[in-house]
């Protein structure tokens, strides 16, 4: 490598000095109690009461994207995933996989990243892990991060407690998230550029448990976009979900783009947007809470087989099946 | 480009096909966009019942030669070559059922995806020393673009570039179906896209011929409809004549620019359809100087005509893509439609692309 640049070597994961120093030098300021890095564990105290516990793995291309990097997805992905169980974000760990050769400079700027993001979803980082592998064994930079939360919701949340006659809202606009990754991948500029959705949903959660909203079930829209999402919840509460096209919402930026690309918005993956299952008589006020982040009413549970139908702005019906894998641009 | 017809009209317009109506009649929507949109909207749902629609063979993905993908297979597991294509394209099964593109990656092929062959440049000048080979796919829309690469593969003198050439013809296809005595076709939606390259000189020479109507027709909602109420007035007043209902897009003479850029790079040639078989004059060779690029020639493999004479390997009784594809058959008469055939586990090629009328079916209309 002939270029000047600082970059991540085997050494930084041999468990020694150098690896000492990239802990001290970048990682350190992660943590909420620096003095814990130096610990195996990390001790927690929660009030009585349950938690709620998750983990996911991040892995992006590329590392770092309009409206965001992998760093912040990790650390919001999973603070959402908790505010999906009615959980306020607490404690989160961070297990990093970096390949010899990254940029330190890029790391630096994906840390920085997840310390703002701990501080917008209001967790801790507590523990921690990083290992260095051979040039070609990883794609940059893997993530893998567990969160802890406290549950807030005095109700279960979740695909048992769906009903039929319960109303189906979403918190935001579909598609940006996995459009501008879409986009970044494949050199697209589209006009005007579309930025990553990621954010925390725990304020819009807890807005409307301290409202009285009582959920049946939350779900973030991330991989498999609101199309996998609603597919799994008429599957588990076995019945139909009833949408209305035209009120689903998605930008025309997002719309557009999705046309000449062959996509199917309501396919895309959001980070910041979540399906919200509400009984009737809570969907007024959900939907009036949600509307602050564009939040709107989409649709309903319905007796029916389990399946996720669509009715056009037509008047026409259509089902809405989940992407079947990998999404592939079209030819066009 | 002027703004789309605004969605609005298309009730109004489903209401004036209903009263224009005389008698039953049969129209073919060429274009696997068109097909994809029909049923994405449920248009069908509002059309009278004694309009029928067939879907046309307008799916390039769906008529690529299996031979053509085999090629490409054995090109990604060439080592030093690394084979790009479409999206659409890693899915769809050669000449062994199930074998494609992605599996042959997972295998540790060196299969990537572009969206268009600007990146398989890019890929060429970042990789000088790996042969770069892009399966160009595509009716006369996506034609120029290849002929626009190759050209600049010329100019930069690029020698690790190579195209594999799968591109075809709309109206040696629409001639095809019409050649057919058992067609029921009594017009045509043209493909919008197309026409807006090649204009309309063609489809009024396929209009003399045969005396069958055809619409030049888009591919909103809107477009679609109105294309159908022109098709059916053209129809009920027996004047068979091209109309262009896509005029905010096609003008009469195309795109000149990039049909003399076609002509420059490629010449008809006869061409298997999978499922089709082959179709006169129905694809698009590499001519000279342009032909040193051809894979096929730097590969040492065979040309796709007359190996397989189109027959597609997954035909049969257990697969009716190729009835399908000529508005023979719909989806669901196929004993294999969403059994032994969905888009997870495709059998056929119009089950795996997004304009594939299989994947369409299976997709809305379940």
């Amino acid at each position: 490598m002939s270029d000047q640049q600082e970059r991540i070597r085997l050494g930084h994961g041999g468990g020694g000095t150098l690896m000492q120093e990239l802990i001290d030098q970048e990682f350190r300021r992660l943590y909420s109690d620096p003095d814990q890095v130096l610990h195996d564990a990390a001790r927690l105290d929660f009030p009585p009461g349950p938690l709620a516990f998750t983990t996911d793995s991040y892995v992006v291309h590329p590392l770092e994207f309009p409206g965001g990097d992998i760093g912040q997805l990790a650390i919001t992905g999973t603070a959402n995933d908790l505010a999906m169980a009615g959980a306020r974000p607490s404690r989160i760990s961070v297990a990093m996989i970096l390949e010899e050769g990254l940029e330190l400079a890029c790391l630096r700027r994906i840390v920085a990243s997840m310390a703002r993001a701990a501080d917008a979803c209001g967790v801790a980082i507590v523990t921690g892990d990083t290992k260095v592998v051979e040039r070609g064994k990883a794609d940059r930079l893997f993530l893998t991060t567990s969160g802890v939360g406290v549950i807030e919701s005095a109700h279960p949340i979740g695909p048992g407690a769906i009903q039929v006659g319960d109303q189906l809202l979403v918190s935001g606009d579909l598609g940006r998230h996995g459009l501008a990754i879409l986009a970044a991948r494949h050199g697209l500029s589209l006009e005007p550029p579309l930025e990553s959705d990621c954010m925390p949903l725990w304020p819009q959660v807890e807005a409307c448990l301290l409202a009285g909203i009582r959920f049946h079930c939350l779900r973030d829209l991330t991989r498999g976009g609101l199309a996998s999402a609603l597919q799994e919840l008429a599957r588990a509460a076995e019945a139909e979900l009833h949408l209305e096209e035209e009120r689903v919402p998605v930008a025309t930026a997002v719309a557009t783009a999705c046309e000449i690309l062959g996509f199917e918005p309501l396919h895309l993956a959001n980070e910041g947007r979540f399906l919200a299952v509400v009984p009737p008589e809570h969907r007024a006020l959900a939907e009036a809470l949600l509307a602050e982040q564009g939040g709107c009413w989409i649709g309903e549970v319905r007796e029916g087989s389990a399946r996720v139908v669509l009715r056009t702005r037509y008047g026409s019906e259509r089902l809405l099946l989940p992407p079947t894998g990998e999404l592939l641009p079209r030819i066009c | 480009m002027s703004s789309p017809p605004p969605a609005a009209a298309v009730p109004s317009l489903a209401k004036g096909l209903a009263e224009r109506l005389s008698r039953p009649w049969t129209v073919m929507e060429v274009c696997g966009g068109q097909t994809h949109s029909l049923l994405r909207w449920g248009l069908d749902q509002l059309l009278p019942p004694e309009l029928r629609l067939i879907h046309g063979p307008g799916c390039p993905v769906c008529v690529t030669p299996a031979a053509t993908i085999d090629q490409a297979l054995a090109l990604a597991l060439t080592p030093g070559v690394v084979l790009c294509t479409y999206g659409d394209m890693l899915r769809v099964p050669g000449t062994q059922p199930g074998v494609d593109l992605l599996g042959v990656r997972a295998a540790g092929g060196n299969v990537r995806l572009v969206t268009g062959p600007r990146e398989a440049l890019g890929l060429a000048q970042g990789a000088p020393h790996q042969q770069v080979v892009f399966l160009a796919v595509g009716f006369e829309t996506t034609a120029p673009a290849t002929a626009l690469l190759a050209r600049q593969a010329m100019d930069l003198g690029l020698t690790n570039l190579f195209l594999l050439p799968a591109h075809v013809r709309v109206v040696p296809a629409m001639e095809a179906i019409l050649s057919d005595p058992a067609n029921q076709v009594e017009a045509f939606l043209a493909a919008g896209h197309v026409c807006s390259v090649m204009g309309t000189a063609e489809l009024e020479e396929l209009v003399g011929r045969f005396q069958v109507p055809v619409v030049v027709t888009g591919f909103e909602p809107a477009d679609l409809l109105g294309g159908l109420l022109e098709a059916v007035e053209l129809l009920e007043g027996g004047t068979p004549r091209v109309a262009n209902a896509y005029q905010r897009v096609v003008r009469s003479e195309g795109n000149p620019a990039a049909r003399a850029l076609l002509e420059e790079v490629f010449t008809p040639v006869d061409q298997p359809w999978r499922g089709l078989g082959v179709i006169p004059r129905g694809g698009l060779a590499l001519r000279s100087p342009y032909d040193s690029l051809d894979a096929r020639r730097r590969f040492g493999l065979s040309a796709p005509i007359p190996a397989e004479d189109g027959q597609c390997p997954t035909c049969g009784p257990i697969c009716l893509s190729g009835e399908v594809l000529q508005g023979r058959s719909t989806p669901d008469q196929c004993p294999s439609f969403g059994g032994a055939c969905t888009p997870e586990h495709p059998l056929g090629a119009p089950m795996v692309s997004s304009e594939g009328a299989c994947a369409a079916w299976w997709r809305y209309r379940r």
